[in-house]
């Protein structure tokens, strides 16, 4: 290691011995905070599988008030800010500083694009007297634990979508960071790690669409 | 040197040998002045003392509850205190002394300024994320005690639903703060597994770890696995009191049992965060006490690993009585069980260490014999609670008060008692009095034991945990137990002013290695310096290998990293070993 701090270097903090000992130690830090945010939604999910089980037509009933259609195209936004995150790395990589900021800015296009269906998607209910709680006024279902259901909806999707306002916060801070010029083929950690939360955060929702929306 | 040689070969590295002084010039603590150096300081060492001073200070608030409780219990009914204060004092006592003193004590405080050193590193993976924890520990702890001034919690420490769904105390602001809690116990976990992963330093490998980092290692893997789960159900309560989601309160349709397992499936493990660190460091004070090579070094380190993995499949003990099916209860009770078996392991381990050990009986070695004691008594108890017929008696009494005082205070408080006193003089550079310290701990073993073994025989007699009101011929017991609280108090009291002095000016100045120790702690300055050494060192021999010179603990090769290149000007004494 040379004494000169050379732009490629100067991102080692002083704790690390090198490049890649930091490198790994981050990638390794986001799969671990990964793993807790996995268990985070496990809580939720569990609560969807117990009273799935003890309620099923439930379940089938109150899944029809549910848009599918906002639900498959928030999939597609989803699954396709997923590649253009991916590809952002990949222009990273390639020192390719413009690139990555276009692809950067295309997923917080899709991020926003998700919020603003969801946010469709809640006031629809909204109207309708679908709330979560004590709230629920909806008379559409005939259960006496309707609102159950959509409690645990709200919850999942709400949790969800505080993770996709974080993500937007992420990847701009991102684009702000590649705008200075801050990432090429020797540093993209960042756009590594975001990366990964913002993969993590697709995927619950490739769970969640089908496991409320697709059950009737 | 003939084995420095071999090793030498093995990893391809020039080793030299670094004697380095007692005393730095400069320690960590001199490095940076000031209070908002201390405040926004990102070394690992500063940010486990200011942990170990709000840990301090929370069990001091904690400590006073408990005094409160007891001196209440002096009389049947109302001594001072109305009823619904007593509930409010003894909840707040729990989940202070559960959420801010037990579940960080020793990971937070002694493992933050330890783990990294005993790896060779110079700072935790995340220095950053670690003082963030800190931060977000101080947060949780403004949002807990601002239940107090709102009115206090008096649900237990459990929030058990409904109650604690409809109650109009401050639920809501105290299950806030655990949960934030519960993100810097995340994030503590995160920076030591990654640091335990990709920080160690050359040839130091797994079977080389001191076991204070595997109980550290198996503690983190709890605390992130565990610690989410309680932040969702503790999330989802705050809801069921906000918007009335319904999903835990019977009134709405929500069913309470699945509360307790949602909470027991943190909660249970979290005890087990709150003991294997105190295991950690009694492997290393037995160890260095009785200079012999640890016995079972592979059944020590996996037992803790074996712990953590069982420990997540037991919580249903905590609901024999609440309506849940018998088959999981048989299940369940069967498999708390096998905990015992890792468990039983370490004690024999140590016991097997000590034989035909030398050993010296300084404080740290009194603090693990107490350890041994207390926690053993705790495990049995433990046993036959997990009994499903004994525990339908048992359940909801003062033996399980008891047997929980026995493990977390008998076993971890005293754990990091032990800790405190076995790395104060590398921390602050100081010696404490000897014989003041094996006076509070007399007191303290005498106190406790006054305080709760009482309680064992009060809860086999019947009489119910959280109760205000007792039944006449309880009474006695209840005040020697009251009794022995002072006792302890007395002990605390000493330990505080002992330690307070040894910092004064005239303390007694400790040596870099006063107990003669081997693994990598105690080969750097006392206190450490900035990045806890001068050099990179390359371990040779296990942590325990107490047969071996220390010269040969001393080798490493010159440090590389980035920051400070002066480190090679503190060098006292190199002398060169086969280039």
């Amino acid at each position: 290691m040379s004494h000169n701090s050379s732009a490629v270097q100067s991102h080692v903090a002083h704790h690390f011995v090198d490049s890649e000992q930091q490198f790994d130690a981050a990638k390794f830090g986001m799969w671990i905070f990964l793993v807790t945010e996995i268990l985070f939604f496990g809580g939720l999910f569990a609560a969807y599988i117990i009273y799935r089980a003890w309620y099923p037509d439930l379940y089938t009933m109150a899944s029809t008030q549910l848009d599918t259609t906002m639900g498959a195209i928030n999939t597609g936004v989803l699954i396709f800010s997923s590649l253009t995150m991916a590809l952002s790395i990949w222009a990273a990589q390639h020192n390719d500083k413009k690139k990555t900021g276009i692809f950067l800015l295309v997923t917080i296009a899709c991020a926003f694009a998700f919020m603003v269906i969801k946010y469709f998607e809640y006031t629809h209910k909204f109207h309708l007297g679908i709330f979560p709680g004590e709230a629920y006024t909806f008379t559409g279902i005939d259960h006496p634990k309707a609102h159950i259901f959509f409690s645990i909806y709200y919850m999942m999707t709400g949790l969800h979508g505080i993770h996709v306002i974080i993500g937007i916060g992420l990847i701009f801070w991102l684009w702000m960071k590649n705008n200075k010029g801050s990432f090429n083929s020797a540093y993209y950690t960042p756009i590594e790690i975001v990366g990964l939360y913002w993969h993590l955060v697709d995927i619950i929702w490739i769970f969640l669409f089908p496991l409320l929306y697709l059950i009737d | 040197m003939s084995t420095s040689s071999g090793i030498n070969a093995d990893l391809g590295l020039k080793l030299k040998r670094f004697v380095t002084p007692d005393h730095p010039e400069v320690n960590y603590a001199q490095a940076e002045k000031g209070i908002k150096a201390w405040l926004t300081t990102v070394d690992h060492k500063k940010i486990g003392l200011m942990y170990l001073g709000a840990i301090a200070f929370f069990f001091f608030i904690g400590g006073l509850l408990a005094l409160l409780l007891r001196a209440e219990l002096w009389t049947p009914a109302k001594t001072f205190l109305d009823a619904d204060a007593y509930n409010q004092v003894f909840t707040l006592h729990g989940a202070i002394m559960i959420f801010l003193v037990l579940v960080p004590s020793v990971p937070a405080a002694l493992g933050n300024f330890f783990l990294p050193i005993m790896v060779g590193a110079k700072d935790v993976a995340f220095p950053r994320l670690n003082l963030l924890s800190f931060y977000i520990y101080l947060a949780g702890a403004t949002f807990s005690l601002y239940s107090i001034v709102t009115g206090a919690v008096d649900t237990g420490w459990t929030f058990y639903t409904p109650y604690s769904a409809t109650t109009g105390t401050s639920v809501v602001s105290m299950t806030l703060g655990v949960f934030i809690l519960g993100f810097s116990s995340i994030l503590t976990g995160l920076n030591f597994i990654v640091t335990l992963h990709k920080l160690r330093v050359p040839g130091l490998t797994w079977g080389k770890l001191p076991l204070f980092c595997w109980s550290l290692y198996a503690t983190s893997v709890i605390q992130i696995l565990a610690t989410p789960v309680l932040a969702i159900t503790l999330m989802l309560l705050v809801m069921e009191r906000t918007l009335k989601i319904g999903i835990f309160d019977p009134a709405l349709g929500g069913d309470p049992v699945l509360y307790q397992h949602f909470f027991w499936f943190y909660s249970h493990p979290a005890v087990y965060i709150m003991i294997l660190p105190g295991f950690g460091i009694i492997s290393e004070i037995i160890a260095i006490f009785s200079k012999r090579r640890i016995f079972g070094y592979w059944f020590i380190a996996l037992s803790s690993m074996a712990i953590a993995l069982i420990g997540f499949l037991v919580w249903g003990h905590h609901m024999f009585v609440s309506g849940q099916s018998t088959l999981s209860s048989i299940v369940f009770s069967l498999i708390t069980f096998f905990v015992g078996i890792p468990t039983g392991i370490k004690i024999f381990n140590w016991v097997a260490t000590m034989y035909k050990g030398s050993i010296s009986m300084r404080t740290p070695m009194w603090y693990a014999m107490i350890f041994l004691f207390l926690f053993t008594i705790g495990g049995f108890t433990g046993v036959t609670l997990g009994t499903l017929s004994v525990d339908v008696h048992l359940h909801d009494t003062y033996y399980v008060v008891a047997h929980f005082h026995y493990v977390m205070m008998g076993g971890m408080l005293i754990a990091f008692l032990g800790g405190l006193h076995l790395w104060w003089p590398k921390m602050t550079g100081r010696m404490y009095n000897e014989r003041w310290a094996n006076i509070a701990a007399f007191l303290i073993f005498t106190g406790f034991n006054m305080t709760f073994f009482t309680q064992f025989i009060l809860g086999a007699k019947g009489m119910p945990r959280r109760y205000y009101n007792y039944i006449d011929q309880f009474q006695s017991l209840h005040q020697f137990s009251t009794v022995g609280t002072w006792v302890l108090a007395l002990g605390f009291t000493i330990i505080l002013i002992y330690l307070l002095q040894s910092l004064g000016k005239k303390g007694v100045i400790a040596s870099k290695n006063p107990w003669n120790g081997r693994s990598l702690e105690w080969l750097t300055t006392t206190p450490p310096v900035l990045e806890n050494f001068t050099y990179t060192p390359v371990v040779i021999h296990g942590p325990y290998d107490f047969h071996k010179p220390i010269a040969e603990f001393e080798y490493g090769i010159e440090s590389h990293g980035h920051g400070h290149h002066d480190a090679s000007v503190h060098h006292s004494n190199e002398e060169s070993v086969n280039a």
